[in-house]
């Protein structure tokens, strides 16, 4: 099964995981941001929770649609499709980021326009889209405020909600002073780093494009296959200006977004923003279907993009990561994710869903690090709308991970030996008495009992915690000491 | 009622302190405890680690070793929770249904140590006496595998002279997750230091939990730190007496985890 191609797209990182957080530890203003920003949203988002009695209902029911798509996926597509050309659109097949990319290009160019407006969209992050059509010489710009923000910035996205999670607003208002005039209409004189300022800059800086731009690139949040309405939702009212002024929309949509009937999203648009922006309800819902002659776009094209997405459904323990409505509630309660922030992973999936998500759609080859990215410690299984068991899948991703080593030749490194060791110690009962006999030589090594340096592997945990020196009798043999034969 | 200890590698080896107090408690209790030699550790490490495979063995041995007795007991919310969560499903992914069947069976009858306290033997005070200040941290395992909820701080709150204060975010991950602390040694570093920055906040003196590990991680920082605060197994604070207290007997405040006090 065909993954994610390397060389096109934002799915892998540069560097592995615990160097990249590093990088990110040593930064105590991003640090701060982070932990600021999350901490925030978790406690709005537990309160909207707290409110809907039948919550653990609406999580099973979310799970179970979802499910059920995936079951039925090539059946619902092919409705889609038919649905949507049946209303006037059109609909693009695309294998992987390489053919998506070249599709929108020649949509665009066949338009003659040489700029689009971007809803903000994963899909298009994932395959690299905006770059794609830079090298075709069309200009991308996203309308998003934060991915505007990380647009300007030269920057990446850090989060699936809020692109700019790790930037503060004087590192905002800077960047805007200092870009906004070299692509458009220029922040205005004076600005302060007021919120409100802030945004009315950006309004008046994002309103020449609206007016001019004829093309429009979006994702998709849903798309129902009965009647081939396509689903955004959004807080700011940008990506419908996008969705309604331009005379083309081109909307590329990972063929896991499928809900089947149009009833099915009352479950997700109650999941989604309570899960996502700690909202009752998102401000902005736009919903269409093919095109409608004399309002909206007149032209609308569908590109339907699986980059390693029928890889990721071919695997049974790992398949419920394509449930995944992108609320990004699994980033706000990581502690890992808080520490480090999303750059530390290396691709726009960060958190638990990116540690699950991204080894999958690339291959668990490319991004061996991630799913070790994560203590288990279960927060995510708890926060996530549509109960994906993210901990359980990030083991079994362990696992392939492992496997994957063991196809190139027997396991390597001080890891594996270490492993293979404890599990032939643990498994006969006089082999285990004498390894747990010779741990004793680990007090040679104590002084005041507590080991505060000690050899490699381990010498990474003493250097911020002492190791406790093992005691002069093991459990087993006081036992035996204890109560003689009886065991 | 008879009950299987199983004492988790960890304890075994490291902290054998816990497994003694496990047992001197449910004896006190009136229980009858045995303890299979043929037992060695529930494999999570491995697990979790990645290398399921290795640990088939150690599913068969658990299962093997705990075929006769009414309930198992495991000092360890994240070994319970493997047992319970993982071992079926492991046999089963070898293609081993026997196994699976008797993981399954076992599985039902293994608990963590405050759930075999309330809910299997109905007992919120077990007449234990500590004269301390302490704070619980509820691991990550026992929270959201195991689902003990208030358990744990039900026992504390009956043990007599213990000063129970509550540890801010306590919640949150301590950063330890096993090989995460090796393989994310500054992402763990960083989280432990939350963690210990909120436990001092309590002013306890001691730090309390129902894993071994966790509060070996916890119990190394703070030892690191110099903090004074000590770390001390749940099961040490429930087997402690108002008589090993008065008799000044060792075991009676536990014996610091993370650093030997
Ligand atoms: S995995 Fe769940 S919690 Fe995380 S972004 Fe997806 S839907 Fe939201």
């Amino acid at each position: 099964m065909p993954t994610a191609p390397r060389g096109v797209g934002n799915l892998r990182g540069e560097e592995g995981f615990p160097a990249a957080a590093r990088t990110a530890l040593a930064d105590p203003q991003l640090r701060r941001n982070l932990g600021h920003a999350t901490r925030t949203i978790r406690a709005k988002r537990a309160s909207v929770v707290a409110e809907v009695p039948d919550w653990q209902e609406l999580r099973a029911a979310g799970a179970a649609i979802k499910d059920d798509v995936l079951a039925r996926l090539p059946e619902l597509l092919v409705q889609l499709e038919e649905q949507v050309t049946a209303r006037g659109g059109t609909v693009h097949w695309a294998r992987d980021a390489a053919e998506a990319n070249a599709i929108v290009t020649r949509l665009v160019q066949a338009t003659g326009a040489d700029e689009v407006v971007k809803v903000k969209s994963m899909a298009t992050q994932e395959i690299g889209l905006n770059e794609a059509l830079e090298a075709a010489g069309i200009a991308a710009w996203e309308t998003d405020l934060a991915e505007l923000i990380v647009q300007l910035g030269h920057d990446k996205p850090s989060h699936i909600l809020v692109p700019a999670i790790h930037r503060n607003r004087a590192e905002i208002r800077e960047i805007f002073l200092r870009e906004m005039g070299k692509v458009g209409r220029p922040a205005p004189e004076g600005l302060t780093d007021e919120p409100r300022a802030l945004a009315e800059a950006a309004r008046l800086h994002l309103r020449r494009k609206f007016l001019s731009a004829r093309v429009a690139v979006s994702g998709a949040n849903f798309a129902v296959a009965d009647s081939g309405t396509l689903a955004v939702v959004e807080s700011e009212g940008n990506g419908r200006m996008c969705l309604t002024l331009p005379q083309t929309l081109i909307t590329v949509m990972g063929i896991e977004k499928l809900v089947p009937t149009w009833q099915d999203l009352e479950v997700f648009l109650q999941l989604l923003p309570r899960s996502s922006t700690g909202e009752r309800m998102n401000p902005y819902t736009s919903l269409w279907t093919g095109v409608t002659p004399g309002d909206g776009p007149q032209e609308f094209h569908l590109v339907l993009l699986d980059n390693g997405r029928t890889a990721t459904l071919a695997d049974p323990e790992g398949r419920a990561a394509l449930r995944c409505i992108r609320c990004s509630a699994c980033l706000n309660v990581c502690p890992v994710y808080e520490r480090t922030g999303g750059h530390a992973y290396g691709s726009v999936y960060p958190g638990p869903i990116g540690a699950v998500l991204s080894p999958q759609l690339t291959g668990v080859e490319d991004n061996a690090t991630l799913p070790y990215a994560s203590t288990l410690c279960g927060a995510c299984f708890d926060a996530c709308p549509v109960a994906i068991d993210i901990p359980t899948m990030l083991v079994h991703l362990r696992n392939r991970v492992t496997e994957a080593k063991e196809a190139h030749g027997p396991l390597p490194g001080a890891e594996a030996t270490a492993m293979r060791a404890a599990a032939f110690a643990m498994s006969d009962r006089r082999r285990w008495t004498l390894a747990l006999r010779s741990a004793k030589l680990g007090r040679l090594l104590g002084r005041d009992g507590r080991i505060a340096a000690v050899p490699p592997p381990l010498t990474r945990w003493t250097r911020t915690r002492d190791l406790p020196v093992p005691p002069p009798e093991s459990f087993r043999d006081w036992w035996v000491r204890e109560h003689g034969g009886r065991s | 009622m008879r009950i299987g200890l199983e004492a988790t590698c960890l304890v075994d080896g490291m902290f054998p302190q816990v497994g003694r107090a496990t047992v001197r408690l449910l004896e006190r209790l009136g229980h009858e405890v045995v303890f299979p030699l043929e037992q060695s550790c529930c494999g999570q490490m491995h697990i979790n680690t990645g290398y399921g495979r290795f640990a088939l063995p150690l599913v068969r041995r658990y299962a093997d070793a705990f075929a006769d007795v009414d309930a198992v007991v495991v000092p360890s919310g994240s070994c319970a929770g493997s047992v319970r969560h993982q071992h079926a499903a492991l046999a089963r992914a070898a293609g081993d249904e026997g196994l699976a069947r008797a993981a399954k069976e076992v599985a039902a009858r293994t608990y963590e140590l405050s759930e075999l306290l309330v809910d299997v033997l109905g007992l919120a005070d077990v007449g234990a006496y500590y004269p301390h200040r302490v704070t619980y941290h509820p691991t990550c395992h026992s929270l959201r595998v195991l689902r003990v909820g208030e358990k744990p701080l039900r026992l504390l709150r009956n043990v007599e002279a213990l000063d129970l204060v509550e540890l801010p975010e306590a919640e949150s991950c301590c950063g330890f997750g096993g090989t995460f602390a090796l393989k994310n040694p500054d992402v763990s570093a960083a989280m432990l230091a939350d963690k210990m920055r909120h436990v001092l906040s309590t002013r306890a003196d001691v730090c309390t939990a129902g894993d071994s590990s966790c509060l070996m991680h916890i119990g190394g920082g703070l030892g690191r730190l110099s903090t004074g605060v000590r770390t001390v197994h749940l099961a040490e604070i429930l087997a402690s007496t108002k008589d090993d207290a008065e008799s000044g007997a060792t075991h009676a405040t536990g014996t610091a985890q993370g650093v030997a006090s």
